[in-house]
């Protein structure tokens, strides 16, 4: 499992954050994302698994995050980035289930060694 | 040429705001099985006739986006003329294996993976492409999927209008107030598409919404 920082996932592209869930996630890796991704990035990167899914070697992510943040700072707000991403946990779909999620926990299961 | 036909679509834009005449292109967003097409039937059929789609126990029956024009909703006197596009199933995942439980065979399941996951992608792009979007979530089920907080993300940061449908209010175990505490911030209304029932309510709350 990696955990990953906001101070990490702030100097990183969209695309740069994409390819790096990716890979690890395509290696078995389950992925924890300190600041999550926007909305916009959380779209793309399910368009790019579309992409990537091959019968047999990878059947697409689980991915679990909370509802944006609307409420940002008043700077935030003037250059247009109320909304914040927030914790998210990501992983391959055959390895990582949600047991269940609510507005503020998010119970998974990890199966090791599928 | 571009000129022209740039020229023609502001003459038209602007003509309807002098005669209030209202259109949207609004699409029809959810989870594979929510019941987005049984809904895009329902609206067709009840104000042009047609229908959008099959429908199907087997997810992602859906597999092409399909847009109806010119569908004309009246109610709580206002008018609003709608392209309705249904989007295929959005997903995160998609494992071939799953149609076979519902019996198709391996070929037939692996070719149904691989134009689900060409059709997701295509629910992804017309993001881009609409005036506003209906999220049909199956009020039998966990609301706080990740398609559902993704779709939700998407339209706030893209400031464009969403109402929430609640479907399947005709099961037993449906719980429209579930999804109501799940995303308090937005309207939502609880209808059976199959059924027809509060389907009025549904028809005012998107000509109040997107008119």
């Amino acid at each position: 499992m990696d955990l990953i920082s906001g101070e990490k996932l702030a100097k990183m592209t969209s695309m740069e954050k994409i390819r790096l869930i990716l890979d690890k996630v395509k290696t078995g890796k389950i992925v924890v994302l300190e600041s999550g991704l926007t909305p916009d990035e959380e779209v793309r990167l399910i368009e790019m698994t579309m992409t990537e899914i091959r019968v047999d070697e990878f059947s697409g992510i689980e991915i679990e995050s909370y509802p944006s943040k609307k409420e940002g700072s008043f700077l935030d707000k003037i250059f247009g980035r109320s909304l914040k991403g927030r914790m998210t946990v990501i992983g391959p779909a055959n390895q990582l289930r949600t047991i269940e999620k609510d507005q503020y926990q998010i119970s998974t299961k990890v199966s090791v060694g599928d | 040429m571009g000129f022209f036909s740039g020229f023609r679509g502001s003459l038209g834009a602007w003509i309807n705001r002098i005669f209030g005449k209202k259109r949207a292109k609004i699409g029809l967003y959810g989870p594979p099985n929510s019941g987005k097409t049984t809904l895009a039937n329902r609206i067709v059929k009840d104000w042009s006739g047609g229908v959008v789609g099959t429908v199907s126990p087997i997810p992602h029956e859906t597999r092409r986006a399909v847009r109806k024009e010119g569908v004309q909703i009246n109610a709580n006197g206002s008018s609003i003329e709608l392209d309705i596009v249904d989007t295929p199933g959005m997903a995160t995942k998609i494992d071939f294996k799953e149609f076979m439980a519902f019996g198709l065979d391996e070929a037939e399941a692996k070719k149904r993976a691989k134009e689900a996951t060409e059709g997701v992608i295509e629910a992804i792009k017309w993001l881009d492409d609409l005036d506003g979007v209906l999220l049909i979530m199956d009020s039998t089920e966990d609301p706080y999927t990740q398609v559902n907080v993704t779709v939700i993300g998407n339209m706030e940061a893209r400031k464009l209008p969403l109402l929430i449908v609640a479907n399947k209010m005709d099961l037993p175990e449906a719980s429209p107030a579930r999804i109501k505490a799940a995303f308090p911030q937005h309207s939502m209304v609880p209808v059976s598409a199959l059924e027809g029932t509060n389907i009025d309510e549904l028809y005012q709350a998107i000509a109040n919404h997107f008119g």
